[in-house]
């Protein structure tokens, strides 16, 4: 579990200050971007808008994962049926064509839909490295509120700018409800 | 969006979609502690047991089924299709409302769509796997389901990609997979919060290894929130579809009352008719047996009843264009079936009860009072249930007793095992409810922590706009 320990903090895998309001988070969040901390991550019980960008995070590869996943459960159900129907099993069927392409589309449509399904799903659980039971912010006092009415904002040891010092010093100056130091 | 606005501006007679002064902890609370801290409740286990009960049963018409075969139901000569395809189409018909809600609800972005949509999916799962049984017990040998699977088999035989049926193959798995995928994805936020609150250390570690290790990072829930609405995205058309294809199994032969080009968008009406009055059935005895109506409040039902108005109008349309179209095309077994057979028939009684429970008792709803009052609402909703049943029962029963040749013509009637398998499913329905609503929060309580943080900003954002306007007024 231990790989991406700093060099300098072993120890310590960042300080967690917890805030009220998820506003006040996000403003935090994009100050403490604009210092240059770039390793740190906020935690919220809910979807908060404008969050990730304060984070700097912008490049979301799930809707294209999802577009991948669509096209090939598409082209691959279409040209399952074309390939059954015309050469492996072709069959007179009331004197159709062989290349009914029209009777194809249902079945091409929901295997579309299969494929994007099943890439948006398991795709957003790749990028984000799920299922990972445990993680070091668990470790923090009460991180369940993380699932309540807790807004975290997390700046690790590895950040290049981390001082133990001089960051929570800076975290305290941003008002949280508490502030805590995280172990792995 | 507009919907918030009601109680803080013009006067409204109903309650906002969420009730005043609750936070993200209430929220949480007043959710969460219903699964994890509520004690076992007599009305609980009452109808648990009968739902297990019914369970009984339908195991025992199915263990009879698989030993003797199909031939205990009463399907005969001419109507191949019994109650089992009744049933099937019902029971599919009723999930779509749970995907209409949490998919294109979201997408619409309607807030009132929130304290719903979970229990509303679990409902469309559920009803699904219910529909799903139907086809497969109908095979009479339903071991080798997988025939109508593509796959890679030694008797070099894959299935007829012409046929309506097996496009409903696909139709139904895609869409018992994509919601059951949609459900799962929107739990997960909600087992972690279960994970966090569980006092019981096994407890925790069950909902712990089902949240997947969920920490609500921004960036994951940026990725969450994309896959997510894609999924809604995905699922809108797959509800159209899936009983679009429904219909084709219908539409695509040549019998009488059922090759109508009116047949999906009217089954498609039906299914959400059907569904919505599925979800007001679970909705009323759920809010008040575990004091949910600060968050499924009585504009849900409201809404809800507009809902099946529009829908149900909707349906009696495709009635009247079947008449019309019967008379129109000039179509002799067109004309006997709709014009005679149906509502003065054998089956006259099954017609005229569906056009009463579909067409006629809903038009009570354009009454607000009827509408806003949750008793007389859910008894509306549950005529609309039945008479939605017997709209499937006079297609299938009809069309295919009387169609061409009088000398093929043969009655129907269920024999006591088509009931068994039926009300076996009922049962099958409410213990997967009764379980859910037990295990997992039937509020998606992220989404309701959303809301309190929306509802805070428009309040903010609506008396920042009062205190503007009463600003310029003394200006003036």
């Amino acid at each position: 579990m231990s790989v991406q320990h700093a060099p300098e903090n072993p120890e310590v895998y960042g300080l967690m200050a917890e805030f009220d309001d998820p506003d006040r988070l996000v403003e935090v969040t994009r100050s403490a971007y604009e210092r240059g901390f770039r390793q740190m991550e906020a935690y919220t019980p809910f979807p908060v808008e404008g969050l990730d960008h304060a984070l700097g995070y912008h490049r979301n590869k799930v809707p294209r994962t999802v577009f991948a996943g669509a096209l090939l459960g598409g082209v691959g159900g279409f040209l399952m049926q074309c390939w059954s129907a015309m050469y492996y099993y072709p069959h007179n069927i009331a004197g159709k064509p062989l290349y009914s392409w029209p009777a194809f589309i249902p079945i091409t449509f929901e295997m579309t839909v299969l494929g994007g399904a099943l890439a948006a799903v398991f795709g957003m659980l790749y990028f984000n490295g799920l299922p990972r039971l445990y993680h070091p912010v668990f470790n923090a006092p009460e991180f369940a509120r993380a699932s309540d009415d807790g807004f975290f904002l997390c700046v690790q040891s590895r950040d290049p700018l981390f001082d133990p010092e001089a960051t929570l010093a800076f975290l305290e100056t941003c008002g949280p409800r508490s502030i805590s130091v995280v172990p792995y | 969006m507009a919907e918030i606005h009601h109680d803080a501006g013009v006067k409204d007679p109903l309650p906002p979609v969420l009730a005043p002064g609750h936070t993200y902890a209430t929220v949480t609370s007043k959710i969460s502690d219903v699964v994890l801290l509520r004690p076992l409740d007599w009305r609980w286990a009452v109808g648990m047991g009968i739902a297990s009960s019914l369970l009984l049963i339908f195991g025992a018409a199915v263990a009879n089924l698989l030993y003797r075969g199909t031939g205990i139901w009463g399907i005969n000569a001419p109507v191949m299709w019994g109650w089992a395809i009744i049933n099937f189409v019902w029971w599919v018909g009723i999930g779509h409302a749970g995907t209409l809600i949490s998919a294109i609800l979201l997408l619409l972005k309607q807030q009132w769509r929130t304290s719903i949509n979970r229990f509303a999916e679990a409902m469309t799962l559920f009803a699904v796997a219910c529909a799903g049984l139907f086809p497969l017990l109908h095979m009479g040998r339903p071991w080798k389901f997988y025939w109508m699977m593509p796959y890679p088999s030694t008797m070099a035989l894959l299935p007829q990609w012409r046929s309506p049926l097996v496009w409903d193959v696909f139709a139904v798995s895609t869409y018992a997979t994509v919601s059951a995928l949609f459900w799962y994805v929107g739990l997960i936020p909600d087992l972690a919060t279960l994970r966090d609150r569980a006092k019981n250390r096994y407890v925790a570690m069950i909902y712990g290894a089902l949240a997947l290790g969920w920490r609500g990072s921004a960036r994951h829930w940026s990725r969450y929130k994309s896959a997510y609405m894609l999924l809604a995205a995905l699922a809108t058309p797959l509800v159209v579809s899936v009983h679009t294809v429904v219909s084709l199994d219908f539409a695509a032969s040549v019998i009488p009352g059922w090759h109508a080009t009116i047949f999906p968008p009217y089954f498609v009406a039906g299914a959400i008719f059907s569904g919505f009055a599925m979800v007001v059935t679970l909705c009323v005895p759920l809010r008040s047996w575990y004091g949910l109506k600060d968050f499924i409040t009585d504009r849900h039902l409201d809404n809800m009843a507009k809902i099946m108005l529009a829908t149900g109008m909707i349906v009696g349309y495709g009635y009247a264009m079947e008449f019309f179209i019967a008379w129109y095309s000039g179509n002799p077994y067109e004309e006997f079936l709709l014009l005679n057979a149906r509502p003065f028939g054998p089956y006259s009684n099954a017609y005229r009860t569906m056009v009463t429970c579909n067409v006629l008792i809903p038009q009570l709803l354009w009454v607000p009072a009827i509408r806003r009052n949750a008793v007389f609402l859910w008894v509306i909703s549950i005529f609309v249930n039945i008479g939605m049943w017997l709209e499937r029962y006079v297609i299938v029963v009809t069309s295919l007793s009387q169609d061409f040749l009088p000398s093929s013509w043969a009655m129907y009637s269920p024999t006591r095992w088509d009931v068994m398998t039926f009300i076996g499913t009922l049962g099958l329905f409410t213990f997967l409810l009764f379980l859910f609503v037990r295990v997992l929060p039937a509020i998606a309580v992220s989404e309701m922590r959303e809301l309190v943080h929306e509802t805070h900003h428009e309040h903010a954002a609506h008396g920042g706009d009062r205190a503007a306007v009463e600003a310029a007024g003394e200006k003036r």
